[in-house]
């Protein structure tokens, strides 16, 4: 038996799984068990992720076991909460005991964690069941999933097309639906990219709001782990799941969680809605432009407000990001050196072309480029000149930010330029990748969350997201506003060719 | 030629935590276990993150409060990157332009050896103390060729507390004074138990002499600093062979164009400092605050607290055995530099009764004795300081003799093997060994008229003029008359004889 | 959004030899091939940064982190360490023991 989409249950096609929400309800009412489910997506992994991409390493038996004991404790009234039963992919950058975490880098190749992050801690006491390790840009670095040292992830709208990055695996394996959601990790734009590319919900928390806790550092100052989903209900169950004051991350605040569920369908009301014009000027395709406006005039229909903002700094936040991002990178990857663990070249002489050796092999191009600016940014005589006014005009943007928020309750605009451009288009232009970042970057500047929601396809079929931004710890009121649009708007029946649309 | 040594020290202390820095690994560890006390953020593993240690910034501020330290109201971590395989996360955690203390000052006599400097107090300004993490050891074999070394954690991680000086110091003998007199503050307060055999406490020593030529020119030699020195002898050593082989190299130079900075070690087996990095690769170590910690903001409040709970410095006690107890610089110093237990023990002594000398000479000589014979530490002396000073009370107070006190000392020790020693105990021991000065002079008449009525002999010399026949007299007195004041025998005795003299005449 | 100015193709690269330093720095084994490509990129990039200076940021307080945290402390309680075999699991040579590296003295 398989979950379709929308939640209604079909038998033995295996043909797809559902939104954690509709599953959250089928397991509720009996209709099908977690052992079932499980099922379903290995199946459709199988059926689906060899043109897919997505999973780099799965754990069949322990995917098993785990839905057994879940539907056991169903039978004995002992449900852990909305996700037990359910499975989730994992972005391979965030630990698991004894699983793989390669980073889809050369140099952790083999690297197996000994401990878990908090995020997994949080999902296995609440009964979630982690199925597979995702594919993603080589250390978080990129937007397309072509930094990957193991393989290239393809959209499940359109095979030849990237599904953005650095969560390639993540969002890919949503919206294919092989698993009915996943977790990945948002530095720049990382979730919320490719959410918008495949069709799916991504949201990035508030900077602090969940633990980082084993999850492989690339810019420590700006990244954030988060859900992604079909539906909006599974974005806040997961995002309910892991948010939360954490002992071990010295960045992650002790303000209480909102019970993001409760409130999850009541509809704002008086709802201001911030349009910065910087957001819709030149570089923006027509029809993602379109899409947006479309959106945001439902939210008008419902009674929000469209309050014109200026984000005046915001065209700095891409060159500002590319000198922070970089050299923190170049400070978290320098522990990748072939001494304690990950690959050792075999061509040294001495400890120093050890080094050198096992980290020019070990690394990928870009992964080397970002480390190669950092370390320019932050090295003697240039510190000032890079890393300190960009850390000085990170202060502006927030403060733009800040600004805004008095006048507004989110502020709504495209997630990215263009919708999913090609493999291998932008390979070769570091710079015009970097700029394809160039609307989500200033929200992990300014470490306020944004939520990516599915708000449209173009003509050709390629899905366009709409990306709500909130003051610090809004997570609940973007989780709402993005229900209200899903509401009226729903997208979940809108199945990729892959998964038989 | 005159010139000057001019000399600076960083000190590197680890301070006694249980657990890590930023983990909670245990700091217990032998050389013979490698890599047992490890755990993803020590180990630098993907995705760890550190958490501070509040007990390590607490005995660090305590350890910069004992140096006169101001403390910062805002600080925060930065990272020293650099390339170690000691050093797992290829950075280490440290306080780069906001160390969370700055400006304080130490104190030592002056070199009396330098020129002009005999009797002064030589004033160290330290520059800053600031907090950082250790790394681990790496174990390198010296023998073989092609062979490999080996990297243990255990030590990875270890909070030290780094104390900077400016270059106060004049000669490489005020250097181990100087290092020497922050041992003994560390170890007063508490902070670190300063083990240097196991590296526990370290410096470098950043050293360059000013030379005077007859020409009138003062010429300023490159300054070279000496890395990881871990034991005062390596320090004063190596300053002196430093300043030897400067002057050898620069004495006859009045001009020095290239006066970068160099890295030397230490080689004590030669006696000689090797240089370790050459110039070209000075160290561009990309400071920059840490994003995985958050700053610590300290309160006047909270300062002021910890002000008033910090224990009395080494410093200032030796000073207040001067001029509160009189004792010489010379006592006071001894029993400071035996550490806080031992001149606790003093002052408990003092406290019950003791006068200070006496106590002072007693705890450096009788009491040490017994120590040394017993191989023990002051902590696990038997007789406890409020016993020892009821003895030095009755022996002030005339009730007991110096060689009776000792006795009682001895016995009480020896009791102690088997019974818990108390007041009771020695109220016994004096009595069942009749210890106590006899104060009755009528007994001791007695004794006296009896010994002079056995010894007739003795008598008759000493009455013909034979002096030295009382001594025999005097002795079988002391002997009928256990605990007897000698002096006071000795005045009776004679003062008998003298009647008998005078009778016979 | 109104874009900054795209970096030129006649965009200098970053000399060679201060592409060498980095790669150096950052202990990166580069093939001729690629410090060519970085130096050409690098400066690329580098240029497209300079768009920073426009801004006026006398005054402003670096902002370090996203969150207003501070004093985050642990106590100083044991947690158990991992098993030696778990912290040497990853390691690409070890005796067993301790990490093995090429003789540092040597
Ligand atoms: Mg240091
Ligand atoms: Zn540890």
């Amino acid at each position: 038996m398989t979950l379709e989409a929308g939640g209604s249950l079909k038998t033995g096609s295996g043909t797809g799984t559902s939104s954690l929400g509709s599953l959250f309800k089928a397991l509720n009412s009996g209709t099908t068990t977690s052992r079932q489910i499980v099922e379903s997506c290995l199946n459709a992994i199988d059926k689906r992720d060899g043109s897919i991409g997505a999973f780099l390493h799965i754990d069949r038996e322990r995917a098993l076991q785990a839905a057994e004991a879940s539907d056991l404790r169903r039978s004995t009234g002992e449900v852990r909460g909305p996700l037990d039963g359910l499975p989730i992919s994992i972005k391979d950058a965030i630990c698991e005991a004894g699983q793989p975490a390669t980073c889809a880098s050369r140099i952790l190749k083999g690297y197996v964690s000994p401990y878990s992050a908090t995020v997994i801690d949080r999902l296995n006491a609440a009964g979630a069941i982690p199925l597979g390790r995702v594919n993603l840009d080589e250390f978080a670095m990129g937007s397309s999933s072509e930094n990957s040292a193991y393989q290239l992830t393809h959209n499940p709208w359109d095979l030849t097309r990237t599904p953005g990055g650095s969560s390639s695996g993540s969002a890919a394996s949503v919206a294919a639906r092989m698993v009915p959601g996943s977790l990945g990790s948002d530095t720049g734009g990382s979730i919320r990219q490719p959410a918008s590319l495949c069709g799916v919900v991504g949201l990035k928390p508030t900077y602090g709001r969940v633990s980082r806790y084993g999850l492989v550092a690339f810019a420590s100052s700006l990244e954030q782990i988060g859900p992604f989903s079909l539906d909006v209900f599974g974005a806040a169950a997961l995002l309910q799941t892991i948010a939360g004051h954490d002992p071990h991350d010295s960045t992650c605040v002790n303000t209480p969680t909102e019970d993001y569920l409760q409130t999850l369908d009541t509809p704002l009301t008086d709802l201001r809605i911030g349009v910065p014009k910087e957001y819709f000027g030149e570089g923006l395709d027509p029809e993602v432009q379109k899409i947006v406006e479309e959106a945001l005039a439902v939210y008008a229909s419902r009674g929000a407000k469209l309050i014109p903002v200026e984000l005046p700094h915001s065209k700095y936040s891409v060159a500002t990001y590319y000198i922070i991002a970089p050299s923190e990178a170049s400070s978290n990857l320098a522990r990748f050196d072939g001494i304690h663990y990950g690959y050792r070249s075999p061509n040294f002489a001495d400890l120093e072309s050890l080094y050198a050796a096992s980290r020019g092999e070990g690394f990928g191009s870009e992964v080397k480029r970002r480390i190669m600016l950092g370390t320019y940014a932050l090295s003697a005589g240039y510190a000032d000149k890079y890393y300190v006014k960009a850390l000085q005009i990170r202060r502006l943007i927030r403060q733009d930010f800040d600004a805004a928020f008095q006048q507004c309750d989110v502020i709504a605009g495209p997630v990215t330029p263009t919708p999913a451009f090609k493999l291998g288009e932008l390979a070769d232009d570091p710079l015009a990748m970097y700029l394809s970042d160039i609307y989500t970057i200033a929200a992990n500047l300014a470490g306020i969350p944004a939520i990516s929601i599915p708000a449209g396809w173009t003509a050709s079929g390629l899905p366009v997201g709409l990306q709500l931004q909130g003051p610090v710890f809004t997570e609940s009121r973007l989780l709402r506003a993005a229900r209200m649009l899903e509401i009226d708007r729903p997208w979940i029946d809108r199945l990729p060719p892959v998964a038989g649309g | 030629m005159k010139y000057d040594v001019i000399i600076g020290l960083e000190v590197h202390a680890q301070l006694q935590t249980r657990t890590k820095i930023f983990c909670g690994c245990a700091t217990d560890f032998t050389p013979d276990a490698p890599n047992i006390r490890t755990c993803p953020v020590c180990l630098g593993l993907p995705g760890a993150l550190p958490v501070l240690n509040k007990r390590a910034f607490e005995m660090a501020v305590k350890a910069a409060m004992g140096l006169r330290c101001q403390i910062a109201h805002f600080t925060k971590w930065d990272r020293k990157q650099y390339f170690y395989p000691d050093l797992p996360k290829g950075y280490q955690i440290s306080q780069y332009d906001l160390p969370f203390s700055h400006s304080g000052l130490m104190e030592i006599p002056a070199d009396p050896e330098v020129a002009g400097a005999e009797g002064l107090t030589r004033k160290v300004r330290i520059i800053r103390a600031h907090l950082e993490d250790d790394a681990g050891k790496n174990v390198h074999d010296e023998s073989g060729r092609g062979s490999e070394s080996q990297v243990d954690l255990n030590r990875a991680g270890t909070p030290l507390v780094e104390i900077v000086t400016e270059p106060d110091l004049r000669s490489p003998k005020e250097a181990r004074m100087l290092l020497e007199e922050i041992r003994l503050l560390l170890l007063y307060l508490g902070v670190s138990d300063c083990n240097m055999q196991e590296g526990n406490l370290r410096c470098d020593a950043n050293i360059n002499l000013h030379l005077h030529h007859d020409s009138g020119i003062t010429t300023k030699t490159p300054i070279v600093e000496i890395k990881n020195l871990n034991s005062f002898r390596f320090l004063e050593q190596a300053c002196e062979y430093e300043v030897s082989r400067q002057l050898k190299t620069y004495g006859h130079l009045e001009e020095i164009a290239d006066r970068t900075k160099r890295t030397f070690g230490y080689d004590p087996q030669r006696g000689v400092t090797i240089e370790q990095r050459s110039k070209e690769e000075a160290a561009d170590y990309r400071y920059f605050p840490d994003p995985d910690l958050v700053p610590v903001i300290v309160t006047a409040d909270q300062i002021q607290l910890w002000q008033a709970d910090l224990p009395e410095r080494p410093q200032d006690r030796r000073q207040r055995y001067q001029t509160q107890l009189g004792l010489s610089p010379y006592d006071a110093g001894v029993i400071i530099e035996q550490g806080r237990a031992f001149a606790d023990f003093f002052e408990q002594i003092v406290t019950h009764g003791a006068e200070p000398k006496q106590a002072s000479n007693w705890i450096t000589q009788e009491i040490q004795r017994i120590l040394n014979e017993r191989k023990c530490s002051i902590g696990e002396f038997p007789v406890s300081a409020e016993l020892v000073g009821t003895i030095l009370k009755k022996v002030s107070d005339k009730q007991l003799t110096l060689k009776a006190a000792r006795e009682a000392l001895d016995a009480l020790v020896s009791y102690s093997e088997e019974n818990t020693v108390s007041h009771e105990t020695l109220e016994k021991v004096i009595q069942e060994r009749g210890l106590a000065i006899v104060q009755n002079d009528e007994l001791l008449l007695n004794i006296i008229q009896q010994v002079i009525q056995k010894n007739p002999k003795p008598v008759a010399d000493y009455l013909g003029g034979k002096q030295a026949a009382a001594g025999s007299l005097l002795g079988q007195v002391m002997r009928e008359a256990r605990g007897a004041d000698p002096q006071l025998v000795k005045s009776l005795v004679t003062k008998a004889l003298d009647a008998l003299k005078s009778g016979n005449s | 959004m109104t874009q900054p100015q795209q970096a030129t193709e006649t965009s200098p690269a970053l000399p060679l030899s201060d592409v060498a330093r980095i790669a150096r720095l950052a202990r990166l084994k580069l093939t001729e091939n690629e410090l060519a490509i970085y130096a050409n990129q690098l400066g690329k990039i580098l240029e497209f940064m300079t768009v920073l200076r426009e801004v006026d940021t006398t005054g402003i307080e670096p902002m370090i982190s996203a969150v207003p945290c501070e004093n985050v402390f642990r106590d100083d309680l044991i947690v158990e360490s991992l098993p030696r075999k778990l912290a040497l699991a990853n390691a690409p040579k070890t005796d067993g023991k301790s990490f093995l590296v090429p003789n540092i003295l040597g």
